[in-house]
């Protein structure tokens, strides 16, 4: 309907810059690093003098922060911006990146993502602010993910220790023992199948945030990465335990051909159709908004080991907060950051359901002791902080991670609908990687 | 485009009698009953009601209501009230917002594309002038070019200006609409006698005025077509906004349920499957009011010419 003539159209909006005295502007040239320290007092001259400061973040309980800190700083105005997130968020981050305009002075970014936007220059150094020094107030597995070296690229904001959320109404029902091995995961999904046939162990069609983090778990460390030295491998001792066990549960149909986070999801979480979910400990907020109708008949537990008695765990989601180098109000921005995230912000997110990503809270009674009335009162977060803490903090994601993830669906979702194994859709994703990171001017060692 | 498909089986449905009747001269005033073609009509009805009945239904349950009952029936739970609140007030209320620039844009972007496109019709019908025929063949042209086509030459050339993530983003392209200053030309061309333009010449009006005293009252039932066609395609618009605005302030309706769905797909994100279905119910009623109360101009609008009288 909205056709349009090319050369009507350049008139027209011709005539329009010329009636509203806009100009055409290009990228900034200006793109000093900011080596220079900046001292606390510099800081709070910042915050005296006032400004605003444009945060794009999707992260619900930042509003509570955001407001708490107009409070405590009145000359200083947050403007949140939260109507954004996953895909939409990078794409916009990236454009605005490469377009020199419209930067937010903070971003959201999860730490799967950081990597492309830190190489690129896009994310500025936090450590002369005096980030450096934060380090020990955080979990090691989000402080590295945030930095590199002696460089700190956003302040962790959340982390996601892995938990095995299930239905116990469901387990109890076909009396079936909560998995605490991978094996016995497989034996509980036989039996659940066979128990009831519209039920399944799991949901999956291929996610690449949950094989890197499984793969994590047992161990694999399919990427190393030095600087723009990359190295890519999917063959390993732990993939092979992830590949055996996974390959059984796709072979035998054992998995709700239901992709995650769409109303089905949603919908087989609340009634018994999908009966655990390995993931995040952030997950607890989402079972309480998303699924409202099966309060009481989920618990978290431990995720199941590779060896009998193992606690290795591993990350799955989580985010930080980055200052983009062409924002402005460097000062005042990360201000905010610290204040949200290393500060008091961090009680005001926590107690809003938020996971932490600090020491502090993880180790609080309070904190442990919190009874999760949707858990039919259990105390979850005793069991996602001994999770936080046996997290290996040696894993790394790729400097372009996000195109990874985004080719996932191509190579090893074809495991999940055709004859194609685990192993080789992991081979080609893995292939798929290193043409791509060559291409983008990686070196790619072998 | 898709608007103008839905609303076709009415369009069909209403003018085909009358585009048959002089076939059937010899049952005036009973047209022949086939019976595939009321089953195809059935089932087209089947199409488009169906999902405006599910939208209405699931308007009236709870977030949880919507996981535990069937799509095609109530819960036991009734919330539209709630719903309806809710939709207003979440986020500080950036629904009527995103409902205001919805309105912003229609009166500016469609309004203004049916005022060009009444001026442009009325002088091409009207007027001899050298270039007619090019301008001809260039209208023809635009019409099949697809708005979708031209979103990314259009953003990267608003971005050179400085205008991409402001309103003007979205209306002007909105100004542009082919298809109405065709069907305007069309219109003047068949509704304006000639004969009458030259009386009021005659008579010492200027042209000004004749165009407004003596040709826009005959051409109110073309006006009234051509800005339901853009009201509908600037309230419809998503790509053009979604690849122009980043700023939610100055979302319309159409991208900020989307940005609410994708709620849903966020670690700590809320879920609000339920509003975004009570917006999208919220956000047809206008459309449904608009076609309601202007039917009887838009049909003769566009049944003209079709009847030689």
């Amino acid at each position: 309907m909205r056709g349009k003539t090319g050369r009507l159209l350049r008139g027209l909006a011709l005539l329009s810059t010329l009636a509203l005295g806009a100009t055409a502007c290009g990228g900034s040239d200006d793109d000093s690093s900011d080596t220079k320290a900046v001292s606390a007092g510099d800081i709070q001259a910042a915050l005296k003098k006032g400004g605003s400061v444009t945060v794009w973040a999707w992260e619900p309980t930042l509003k509570s922060v955001a407001a708490d800190f107009e409070k405590k700083y009145p000359k200083v105005k947050i403007n949140l911006v939260s109507e954004r997130s996953g895909d939409k968020h990078y794409t916009a981050l990236s454009n605005a990146i490469s377009a020199g305009k419209g930067v937010p002075d903070v971003a959201q970014v999860e730490y799967f993502a950081l990597g492309q936007y830190s190489l690129t220059k896009g994310l500025s150094d936090l450590a002369p602010y005096g980030a450096a020094k934060l380090a020990s107030k955080y979990t090691p597995g989000p402080w590295n993910a945030v930095s590199d070296g002696d460089k700190v690229y956003g302040l962790p904001m959340d982390s996601g220790p892995m938990a095995l959320f299930y239905n116990k109404k469901v387990f109890d029902k076909y009396k079936i023992a909560v998995p605490t091995t991978w094996d016995e995961y497989l034996d509980a999904a036989r039996k659940l199948h066979k128990a009831d046939p519209k039920a399944y162990i799991a949901n999956d069609t291929g996610d690449a945030g949950f094989t890197t983090s499984m793969l994590w778990q047992a161990g694999s460390r399919p990427y190393k990465v030095d600087g723009t030295k990359v190295a890519i491998n999917f063959d390993d001792a732990g993939a092979k335990k992830f590949e055996t066990v996974w390959q059984k549960l796709i072979s035998e149909k054992l998995l709700a051909p239901v992709t995650g986070w769409t109303d089905d999801w949603y919908k087989g979480l609340g009634d018994g159709t999908i009966a655990t979910l390995a993931t995040g400990a952030w997950m607890p907020a989402n079972f309480e908004t998303g699924v409202p109708n099966a309060k009481g008949d989920w618990r978290a537990a431990a995720m199941p080991a590779w060896t009998k008695g193992d606690k290795a765990s591993a990350e799955n989601g989580g985010s930080s907060l980055a200052l983009p180098a062409l924002g402005k109000n460097k000062e005042l921005a990360y201000a905010f950051v610290e204040y949200a995230n290393a500060g008091d912000g961090v009680a005001t997110r926590v107690s809003e359901g938020a996971f932490p990503a600090t020491v502090a809270e993880l180790q609080s009674t309070e904190f442990k002791n919190k009874e999760f009335p949707y858990f039919g009162g259990q105390k979850a977060n005793e069991i996602f902080a001994e999770s936080a803490a046996n997290v290996a903090d040696d894993w790394s994601y790729l400097p372009f991670q996000p195109y990874a993830n985004s080719i996932f669906n191509d190579t090893v979702g074809k495991a999940y609908v055709s004859s194609t194994t685990l192993a080789d859709g992991l081979k080609a994703w893995q292939d798929a990687s290193v043409k791509y990171g060559q291409e983008q001017g990686f070196t790619i060692e072998k | 485009m898709s608007t103008s498909v839905t609303a076709s089986p009415a369009k069909t449905k209403n003018t085909a009698p009358k585009l048959r009747t002089p076939r059937a001269k010899h049952t005036p005033g009973k047209p022949k009953r086939s019976v595939l073609l009321t089953v195809l009509m059935a089932l087209m009805v089947l199409y488009t009601v169906v999902p405006l009945i599910w939208l209405v239904i699931n308007s009236t349950k709870t977030q949880s209501g919507l996981a535990e009952s069937n799509g095609l029936w109530f819960a036991h739970d009734f919330a539209l009230w709630d719903n309806i609140r809710d939709a207003f007030t979440y986020h500080d209320g950036i629904f009527g917002r995103w409902l205001l620039n919805t309105l912003l844009y229609v009166v500016l972007g469609a309004g203004g594309a049916t005022l060009l496109a009444v001026l442009g019709g009325y002088a091409l019908a009207k007027f001899d002038f050298p270039g007619k025929r090019a301008v001809f063949a260039v209208v023809i042209g635009a019409v099949a070019v697809p708005g979708t086509a031209l979103a990314v030459p259009t953003f990267l050339m608003f971005s050179k200006m400085g205008l991409t993530d402001t309103p003007w983003a979205v209306i002007i392209p909105s100004l542009v609409s082919p298809f109405g200053l065709y069907l305007m030309w069309v219109f003047a061309a068949e509704a304006i006698p000639t004969e009458l333009l030259e009386a009021a010449r005659m008579d010492g009006a200027s042209e000004v005025r004749t165009f407004f005293q003596v040709a826009l009252p005959l051409l109110a039932p073309g006006i009234v077509t051509v800005l339901l066609f853009t009201t509908v395609a600037t309230w419809n618009n998503y790509f053009l906004p979604l690849i122009m605005l980043k700023d939610p302030d100055w979302y319309p309706l159409t991208l900020g349920l989307s940005a609410w769905s994708s709620q849903a797909q966020t670690i700590g994100g809320d879920v609000i499957f339920n509003l975004v279905i009570t917006g999208s119910l919220l956000t047809i009623l206008p459309l449904i009011a608009a076609f309601l109360f202007l039917q009887k101009y838009w049909q003769s609008g566009l049944a003209a010419g079709s009847v030689k009288e």
